[in-house]
């Protein structure tokens, strides 16, 4: 199976053919989904050492004008105009539904906005952005700009000895620096659960910036499969999977994201799309009927996506949106929507697999320890 | 006589019995097996019906019945170690063993020749 000819490709292309990747279409890209080593080995040096991952697939974006806080706070149940120079934050655009058109990061750099959208919405983030506060501020596409990520406990080690001073950096802030004339953008932040940065640079730079990383002893190239598989064991959404248009961020059980400031009572609140329903699913007024969970599975078979969950009485009740037999975990672990009543720590259901009814136990989320470096 | 099928498993054939396991290509694209689902022992399956299922961390995949037949004997070691179907496709990885109802079914399958022609394809 070769690559189809049409897909876009990274600027880390050639080294991925180089390393042995096996690439596959992703987000209109051909990616890398796992190289030689393998996915639960990849996995496994993530969460014991530094693993670095080519995301260039994702959008980035920068936000300019003194009204670009508040116009972009106009899109998202979140606290925008409250974000300290530097700081990064966690945010959600809404659709006038209250449903979720992506999720992304977003830097308040003083000079801008910087933001951080999923690949395969990127076009259409920009369009609906521009549609509904195009007037009030400048919105500037990087997509050509590459986005390397490098995570795991020793990925400060193995940065630091390129970037001095990213050790100062605790999670969710970020800073400017250069390395051999190119400008980076560096957040202490990723989605894998561990410690790590996330490096926007330019794409000229982005191949000899990701070799210097791959020759320091800590550091080994992760694909997208063990990508995923750690960030379903750290308990986050991937995006068309977990969460989608027909999602809110209370059903997705994404209420921390949403600060008290653009809630019922808060000095800012309401004003973004779907406030009605989000607010009213917030403050108890119309609950939601579902919420997205974790189960881990009693006996060692993976359950996976579309899988049904059935209540004692063989009713449906629910339905996983990702699963897998999670590597460090060494359980099956799944998100899944179930219906509320359903959705209490150690509620017992069944995941029909096959046919056959596989026991799994609602689960506190994330399945695995985050250790991310909060100073 | 060893045979293969294009869904890359293959077949150890020994008058009207066969081992049956997946390919050294097959265990490659999916990469690192963490289950397998085997068929009861006992149980009877036509030609190209789904007799068990292999996962690895990233996909799952069917494995196929390759030709009619009953299922006598399946690997429990495979199933307490599904790693063996990768470090050991065509040996220790062995799925089930058949006993053929049609051992003529057989002599339609893909020689060696023929499925390494196939899964360079």
């Amino acid at each position: 199976m070769t690559a189809s000819a049409n897909l876009l490709t990274t600027p880390l292309n050639a080294l991925h053919l180089e390393l042995g990747a096996r690439m596959v279409p992703f987000a209109g890209y051909s990616m890398p989904v796992q190289y030689p080593a393998g996915l639960v080995a990849e996995h496994h040096h993530t969460r014991s050492a530094a693993g670095l991952f080519d995301v260039s697939h994702m959008g980035q974006l920068r936000l300019t004008g003194p009204d670009a806080a508040a116009a972009f706070e106009s899109l998202m149940p979140v606290d925008v105009m409250g974000l300290g120079i530097n700081k990064q934050r966690y945010g959600l655009l809404l659709n006038d539904e209250g449903g979720i058109i992506d999720d992304l990061m977003f830097v308040n750099r003083g000079e801008d906005i910087f933001v951080i959208v999923n690949g395969a919405c990127k076009h259409g983030d920009l369009a609906h952005i521009q549609q509904r506060i195009g007037s009030r501020c400048t919105i500037e596409p990087q997509f050509d700009r590459a986005l390397l990520a490098l995570q795991g406990p020793k990925a400060v080690t193995a940065l630091q000895r390129l970037v001095p001073g990213v050790e100062q950096l605790v999670f969710m802030t970020g800073m400017a620096a250069t390395w051999v004339g190119a400008d980076l953008y560096i957040t202490r932040s990723g989605y894998t659960g561990e410690d790590g940065f996330e490096i926007s640079l330019p794409a000229h730079a982005a191949e000899a910036f990701a070799r210097a990383l791959l020759a320091q002893p800590e550091v080994k190239p992760i694909g997208l499969g063990a990508r995923n598989s750690l960030r379903l064991e750290a308990g986050l959404c991937l995006y068309g999977s977990d969460i989608d248009t027909t999602t809110t961020p209370v059903e997705a059980g994404l209420n921390w994201a949403m600060q008290k400031v653009r809630r019922t009572g808060g000095a800012r609140a309401g004003g973004f799309p779907g406030a009605d329903k989000i607010l009213a699913q917030l403050n108890g007024t119309a609950p939601a009927q579902r919420l997205r969970l974790g189960l881990v599975g009693l006996e060692r078979v993976p359950v996976r996506e579309h899988v049904e969950l059935h209540n004692d009485a063989g009713q449906k009740v629910g339905e996983v949106t990702s699963g897998l037999l999670a590597p460090t975990a060494d359980q099956p672990v799944a998100l899944a929507y179930v219906q509320a009543e359903y959705a209490a720590s150690g509620t017992r259901l069944n995941a029909m697999v096959r046919g056959k009814a596989v026991p799994m136990q609602v689960s506190p989320l994330p399945f695995v320890p985050n250790r991310y470096h909060r100073g | 006589m060893i045979k293969y099928t294009e869904d890359h498993e293959w077949l150890q054939i020994d008058g009207d019995t066969a081992v049956v396991g997946i390919t050294h290509h097959a265990q490659d694209a999916l990469g690192d097996v963490v289950f397998v689902d085997l068929p009861e022992v006992g149980k009877s399956f036509a030609a190209k019906e789904v007799a068990g299922v292999v996962e690895s961390v990233k996909a799952a995949a069917d494995v196929y019945m390759p030709v009619d037949g009953e299922i006598t004997e399946v690997n429990e070691e495979l199933r307490g170690d599904p790693s063996l179907a990768n470090t050991d496709p065509l040996g220790k990885g062995w799925f089930f063993k058949v006993k053929l109802s049609k051992p003529a079914q057989a002599d339609a399958l893909l020689d060696e020749t023929a499925y390494q022609a196939f899964s360079a394809g």
